[in-house]
């Protein structure tokens, strides 16, 4: 993909010079294009801290070692799953059917992996895997927010690994790898409903059979908070979300393609601007307080509300779509409070919620805004989290009823910590470390 | 030999110990405690849910003394203590106990000398 200007450039040049000159200005179009393209797989791969951080802080000091280990572990699985099966069920390539289709297991670069004809200059083979590798780590991440604090570790170690290993990767065919709904004319940019409508259903299936946590309401129905235990924490993982977000969106446009680069991290970071400013007001106006909590959870619906739509948006509808999410995520948050989903850091909302938002946005406002693809964007949302919640029900509950998925009453008192791991994320007293 | 347990808020230990060592007094203990007397709690939002923080973070401060030394240590914690502006509610209260003995660790010395 070539920018106007670049193609002027490219034009110019080449009536100027001879053939070679033109086949340079390709080479170092692919490396500039590649480098960006890794740069972009490394800010995603930062967002994995960025999810530790806000889940940490969300919650309570004696369920942060779990939290922290599933955090790490669902990662480097994610990462693994998608080498051994996960990159070629998403990305299989020609021929299949449209909703299934599984080349091989593992990975191989083909002959023209490391040339510029594998992704039109965009990027190599490796670089492709890479990328693509760090979003599915990012979609199984999602649901370890919604579950935390009473959630048994093995249990939920498999379903991630199924969820990231074939749930992701398929639904990511329908669309990413030239699926059916890429055929329908449905538009998911950098995946609003391909990797946050997905880690989000999956997060709203666990958490309602997890059940909510243990005195998160009171005998008579009152929700009672469980406060998190680190607003600063918190914080940094908001801002590093927001950080990783340049390489999420922006290595969506899957070049460097200057024009669309530039516009997507502007859309993106309108948005996310625009959830703060929304949350914090609305908050402000309906707590009666500016709440720290929801401001950052604006900040995040922001970003997931314009990812389907970030190569699409002007500026203002970018604002407009950021600030809606910021307010959605706030009712969002409140109704699953009221009908018993406990989702402690608000994950079901950010991801699901803004997630489908942002995918009808792109029907609503920018470049392809029209009723058919309103209804386009409408099934492909559907049809993506319908597939993954049915899923999600099998699996999680088959796990449910062979291994159960919550932890006794007793462990999830006393901390995950303890119960899970023996360990103490604060093991600061005096006279509590050393010789047994 | 007495033992003075005091409880205050937080942000007046700075002046309590300004007037403590302006009294000459040197041995102190203070403990971060939460509790609430006349105060009760009060409330804060978490994520747009309501709720009432029940205990208050307060100070405990805990001077073992011989008994001269009672007068000038709770005159200088009430002076410290206090709201300026003649005193608030939840200021705090003072407590002094009898002492049956005092052991210095390092001396192994008994009696009003060890303090």
């Amino acid at each position: 993909m070539l920018s106007k200007r670049g193609v002027g450039v490219a034009v110019v040049l080449l009536l100027a010079a001879a053939p070679v000159m033109a086949e340079e200005m390709n080479v170092a179009l692919f490396t500039a294009n590649n480098i960006w393209m890794m740069v972009c797989a490394a800010l995603v791969f930062m967002m994995h801290l960025g999810f530790a951080c806000v889940e940490t802080g969300f919650t309570q000091s004696k369920n942060t070692v779990n939290i922290l280990f599933k955090n790490t572990f669902i990662v480097a699985l994610g990462i693994l799953t998608y080498t051994l099966c996960g990159f070629n069920l998403m990305y299989p390539g020609d021929g299949g059917n449209g909703f299934l289709h599984f080349s091989e297991f593992w990975i191989a670069n083909p002959e023209n992996g490391n040339t510029a004809d594998y992704a039109s200059g965009g990027y190599t083979y490796w670089t492709d895997f890479l990328f693509q590798a760090m979003f599915a780590a990012t979609a199984a991440t999602i649901v370890s927010g919604a579950v935390a604090e009473r959630v048994k570790l093995a249990p939920f170690l498999i379903f991630s690994a199924l969820l990231v290993s074939i749930s992701y990767p398929i639904t990511g065919y329908w669309q990413w790898g030239g699926g059916w709904l890429s055929e329908a004319g449905f538009h998911d940019f950098a995946g609003s409903t391909l990797v946050h409508a997905v880690g989000g259903s999956a997060a709203l299936v666990c958490a309602f059979l997890l059940g909510p946590r243990l005195r998160k309401y009171s005998a008579d129905g009152k929700i009672r908070p469980i406060l998190g235990h680190n607003m600063p924490l918190a914080t940094i993982g908001a801002f590093l979300l927001w950080l990783g977000w340049f390489g999420f969106n922006g290595g969506s446009v899957l070049s460097a393609d200057p024009a669309v680069t530039s516009l997507v991290l502007v859309t993106t970071n309108l948005a996310a601007a625009a959830g703060v400013i929304s949350a914090s007001i609305f908050t402000w106006i309906i707590f009666k307080r500016p709440d720290l909590g929801m401001a950052l959870n604006g900040a995040l619906a922001g970003l997931v509300g314009i990812t389907a739509g970030a190569d699409q948006m002007s500026p203002a509808s970018a604002i407009l779509i950021g600030a809606a999410a910021g307010v959605l995520v706030i009712f969002s948050v409140q109704f699953f409070d009221k009908i018993k989903v406990d989702d402690p850091v608000g994950a079901i909302s950010v991801h699901l919620v803004c997630g489908i938002w942002g995918t009808i946005a792109v029907g609503l406002f920018g470049e392809k805004a029209s009723a058919t693809q309103l209804l386009t964007q409408l099934k492909g949302a559907f049809s993506v989290v319908a597939f993954t919640m049915i899923f999600s029900f099998v699996f999680f509950g088959l796990i449910k009823v062979l291994l159960g998925v919550r932890v006794d009453e007793k462990e999830e008192v006393e901390g995950l910590d303890e119960g899970e791991h023996g360990a103490e994320a604060y093991p600061n007293f005096a006279g509590n470390a050393g010789i047994l | 030999m007495k033992m003075i347990i005091t409880m205050i808020k937080p942000e007046r230990l700075d002046d309590v110990m300004a007037e403590l060592r302006a009294s000459e007094i040197r041995r102190i203990t203070v403990f971060e405690v939460r509790g609430y007397g006349e105060q009760m709690g009060h409330k804060e939002i978490y994520r747009g849910q309501e709720f009432e923080v029940k205990l208050n973070p307060k100070i405990q401060l805990e001077i073992a003394c011989n008994d001269e030394f009672v007068e000038p240590i709770c005159k200088a914690i009430e002076k410290g203590a206090r709201a300026p502006g003649g005193g608030a509610i939840g200021d705090g209260k003072i407590f002094v106990l009898p002492i049956e003995e005092a052991i210095k660790i390092r001396t192994g010395e008994r009696g009003s000398v060890a303090i």
